[in-house]
């Protein structure tokens, strides 16, 4: 049909000029995200305005869950630990700033899992990286940290606790650390949940589990073992939460304990990237 | 490729057995084979097919929902798919905050949204409610706001399928001219509808899809003419209602006509079977012939005629044409059954038929097919 133009006449290499093809080599797709940084805005912003509408408290439940579990933790075993275990910090300070991190951890990796199924209106009909989806549900859970921030602050005071200097570098690296972890793990969830609905329960279970596998509220030391507190170290989210609380009580951490939690979670990372961007051109198919 | 065994969703278990189980039947299926379009900047082109021919395939694949197993697409410019007006509104968010959602999600940049937002909300018709919350909109606005969105998308390539099927007809209408207005604007159009209609409307070129292949490209008229011919040869079977609707406590069981195809000038009957014996009296059956393209031609319904308030119960309704009056063509049969006031069986072209050999002068002549659907009798008198 209407043969009067010659598409070859059009130059090529134009920057509109696109191409769509079986995808056959991997790639990160790095150059896309960027292009569509806009929309990745968009869903964090619709994510955050969202989470909280219809609340009587909204944002302060970000500051709520934390303090509670605090309270809860400090009054059943507190005590057990206090006296058994030393801590580098008063005990309801150790366990907020756990629970801080945690937060960002397990918020985002339960938002994340369920973001491909819960997106899957859009997901079938409009193309964008996938990546965006999940990668938006994690920010929100650092939306929350940053409320939550805000108490902890006095919290510390309260306690004759205070930020070192070295502070400001050691909470953006364990936030850094978290969002890796957490983007690993999620975008790895997010991918199989969209496959097997199984991860759908499995999820809760599993990031329960996790906490007491975390030391959010015991030190690591908790264990005479120290091959067992090696294995403790392993937890991607160790580094993080053992940086954010030398940042206030000044401790020296163990190389160790930095290193293998961050290989870790760098390599939960990689997987979780390459599962979900071999996997990403079906889900319009099964979400 | 499919699995024959597969559901919607996999479970872990479903994957594990499989890996036990020997030789499950897996066959190659070719959704899409050997389609090869050409479309040129500006040009309006309507994809048609039967259900299953690959149309939406065809779609996903260019917006690049779904990757081709082979094959490839070269185009230039930026693509937006609308394949659902409101995809991504979110019912907390205000109108506002719900333009600017969607608009990223269809692909506008930050700042066309907000050049073109009064354009927006004036288009939508919803300034007061502008910061409400879209769950507190009525439906029709809510459908307004997403068209509203969609329409001012600049985008140099737009994919539309089936979005204009929504709203009521006023408002269909506006979508039609807001597409015109975008196709005249030079932009290229790839549109996918059952409504032959809009597509006759809107398209200038068509391609016609059948079992994942291109069956036939050209000017639109011609291919709306080859896919109503392939319709109906298939559809020779008779009375066919896919889409049901109504309560359902007398339904249609059968049409019959007494020939098809049918010579026009002759006498035609449509006789409608129902599935329980019903009084004339608390009954409303009324049927629509409609053209290939869509165009509704002849309304007939009992109750036009003086009524016969027979008490009988009966389970045949017969009308009788005694001179068919359409031209030569396809045409489809629409009916809605009425029991004492609601809607109990109503179904879409669910019969067709062909009238042939058009003999309704006497003479063998006839109205060129596009200028009439209808033959009336009248005298001429020369003074």
């Amino acid at each position: 049909m209407c043969c009067e133009y010659d598409f070859h006449t059009y130059r090529k290499g134009n920057d509109m000029e696109f191409e769509i093809k079986p995808q056959r080599q991997f790639s990160l797709g790095l150059k896309e995200l960027w292009e569509y940084r806009e929309l990745f805005y968009f869903f964090t912003w619709r994510d955050v305005k969202v989470k909280y509408k219809q609340t009587a408290l909204g944002f302060l439940w970000a500051i709520f869950q934390p303090l509670v579990m605090t309270l809860l933790f400090t009054l059943s075993i507190g005590k057990l630990i206090y006296g058994n275990v030393p801590l580098p910090l008063p005990y309801p300070v150790f366990v907020l700033s756990g629970f801080l991190l945690w937060n960002i951890f397990s918020g985002g990796l339960s938002n994340a899992g369920n973001s491909m199924v819960s997106n899957s209106g859009i997901i079938k009909k409009i193309y964008f990286p996938r990546l965006i989806v999940p990668a938006s549900s994690i920010l929100v859970s650092l939306v929350d940290f940053f409320m939550a921030f805000l108490v902890f602050v006095p919290v510390l005071y309260y306690y004759g606790c205070s930020f070192k200097i070295t502070a400001l570098f050691l909470v953006p690296l364990s936030l850094l650390l978290s969002v890796t972890a957490t983007f690993g793990l999620g975008t790895f969830l997010a991918a199989l949940n969209v496959k097997y609905r199984d991860f759908r329960y499995v999820l809760p279970f599993f990031i329960q589990a996790l906490l007491f596998a975390t030391p959010v509220i015991y030190p690591v030391k908790v264990s005479g073992n120290t091959w067992f507190q090696y294995l403790l170290q392993l937890n991607p989210m160790n580094a993080p939460i053992e940086l954010f609380r030398s940042s206030v009580s000044g401790e020296a951490i163990s190389l160790y304990s930095v290193v293998s939690s961050t290989a870790v979670s760098l390599l939960l990372f990689v997987i979780g990237i390459i599962y979900f961007r071999k996997t990403e051109g079906y889900f319009a198919d099964l979400a | 490729m499919i699995n024959h065994e597969r559901q919607p969703y996999l479970s872990l278990r479903d994957s594990m057995m499989n890996l036990f189980k020997a030789g499950s039947s897996r066959e190659v299926f070719w959704a899409l084979q050997d389609v090869s379009v050409d479309v040129m900047p500006g040009d309006t082109v309507g994809i048609i097919g039967k259900n299953g021919a690959g149309k939406s395939t065809l779609l996903k694949i260019l917006s690049k929902i779904t990757p081709p197993t082979s094959g490839r697409i070269v185009g230039r410019g930026r693509i937006a798919s609308l394949l659902e007006v409101g995809t991504g509104f979110h019912p907390e968010l205000s109108g506002r905050e719900n333009i600017f959602m969607n608009g990223s999600i269809l692909g506008m940049k930050r700042v066309e949204i907000l050049r073109n937002f009064d354009a927006i909300v004036d288009f939508a018709g919803v300034e007061t409610f502008i910061d409400t919350p879209l769950k507190h909109y009525s439906s029709g606005m809510q459908l307004r706001l997403a068209f509203a969105v969609a329409a001012f998308l600049e985008n140099e390539i737009l994919i539309i399928d089936e979005v204009l099927a929504v709203g009521d007809a006023e408002f269909q209408k506006k979508c039609m001219g807001k597409m015109d207005d975008v196709s005249k604007s030079g932009r290229t159009i790839l549109f996918v509808s059952h409504n032959m209609g809009s597509i006759a409307q809107l398209c200038k070129t068509g391609v016609l899809l059948a079992n994942g292949r291109t069956q036939t490209i050209g000017k639109i008229d011609h291919v709306i003419r080859t896919y109503s011919e392939l319709v109906n040869k298939d559809s020779s079977a008779g009375f066919h209602a896919v889409n049901r609707s109504g309560l359902g406590s007398v339904t249609v069981t059968d049409i019959v006509l007494n020939k098809n195809p049918i010579p026009a000038g002759e006498r035609m009957v449509f006789e409608f079977h129902l599935s329980d014996a019903v009084k004339p009296a608390n009954m409303h059956l009324d049927f629509r012939l409609d053209n290939f393209l869509g165009e509704k031609c002849i309304w007939i319904s009992n109750k036009l005629l003086p009524q016969d308030t027979g008490s009988a119960d009966t389970r045949i309704v017969r009308f009788e044409l005694p001179r068919l009056n359409l031209n030569t063509g396809f045409y489809n049969l629409t009916y809605c059954l009425f029991k004492n006031g609601n809607v109990e069986d109503t179904a879409e072209n669910c019969l067709s038929f062909e009238v042939i050999d058009n003999n309704f002068y006497e003479n063998w002549s006839f109205p060129p097919r596009e200028q009439s659907n209808i033959l009336t009798e009248f005298e001429t008198y020369y003074h």
